[in-house]
């Protein structure tokens, strides 16, 4: 278990540093010793969502950094994390966060904090929270 | 009142492979390793600063039965104990380079933050370690 466990973290961490390009789900698997299949699998029995939804997160996070920390476009910061269009990025923002990206960069105010827990405690939830959330 | 930290704990699955990694590429020292019978005490500590030493334990009976080790085995393996320990380095680029040469795995290269630069990496087990190069005057 631990050794499967940390080839997956391996794979997690490389789609970490690597989340502004596609996913690339068999340089992962091969990342992790596993197959694509077994991987996907193992991947959200693990972390407990699929890899794709791990890398939106991710990504929604460094878009949120950049509409707090910059005046970027929202078109720019789209890009700039990944997204490929901004229908896309807008609609996966409001699901996970339950507000805009317009709305989210006039309304939050975070107190800068070491880059580690930045990106472990903003990263938004996983698990269908947004509707209840109140705004930042 | 509290004067100073002089022990800290790290989970590690294997103390032999820990001792690699801390003291064979990180360049930690070894303070004390004690075979006590039911556990070796073994603590590392960095060159210079005898007086700040992190303990590398194993999780296992009969501290912990092993369904308890096995989970915590599992938490460590998967990333989820979080950050784990910071150290600091007058040079952080070349500390990459220096770590990266020697095999140690990365999650993020060195990068300014306003607190200065800093990189992140992964010991063998999982463990989320930072090195930071810190501003001459850390922001208030």
């Amino acid at each position: 278990m631990e050794e499967s466990n940390r080839r997956l973290l391996r794979a997690r961490d490389t789609m970490d540093r690597t989340y502004a390009q596609p996913l690339d789900i068999p340089a992962l698997a091969q990342i992790a010793c596993v197959s694509e299949a077994h991987f996907i699998r193992t991947f959200r029995a693990t972390f407990g969502e699929t890899p794709h939804r791990y890398l939106q997160r991710r990504r929604v996070e460094r878009s949120m950094f950049l509409l707090r920390e910059t005046d970027r476009r929202v078109t720019d910061i789209c890009l700039d994390v990944g997204f490929s269009s901004l229908g896309t990025f807008s609609r996966t923002f409001s699901e996970i966060l339950g507000q805009s990206p317009t709305d989210y960069r006039k309304r939050s105010d975070i107190k800068a904090v070491p880059t580690c827990f930045g990106m472990a405690w903003t990263r938004p939830s996983s698990f269908g929270e947004a509707a209840a959330r109140q705004p930042l | 009142m509290l004067k100073s930290i002089i022990i800290s704990h790290v989970w590690v699955l294997d103390q032999d492979q820990a001792l690699d990694f801390y003291v064979g590429k990180l360049g930690l020292e070894v303070k004390q390793d004690l075979p006590l019978g039911f556990m070796r005490w073994l603590t590392v500590a960095v060159p210079g600063e005898p007086n700040r030493e992190i303990l590398l334990e194993q999780p296992g009976p009969p501290a912990m039965d092993e369904a308890t080790a096995q989970t915590v085995r599992e938490l460590i393996s998967k990333g989820a104990t979080g950050f784990t320990v910071g150290f600091t380095t007058d040079d952080c680029q070349k500390t990459y380079e220096t770590l990266l040469a020697k095999g140690v795995e990365f999650t993020q290269e060195p990068v300014e933050r306003f607190y200065g630069i800093d990189i992140g990496l992964r010991d063998p087990f999982g463990n989320h370690i930072r090195i930071t190069q810190q501003t001459a005057t850390p922001p208030a």
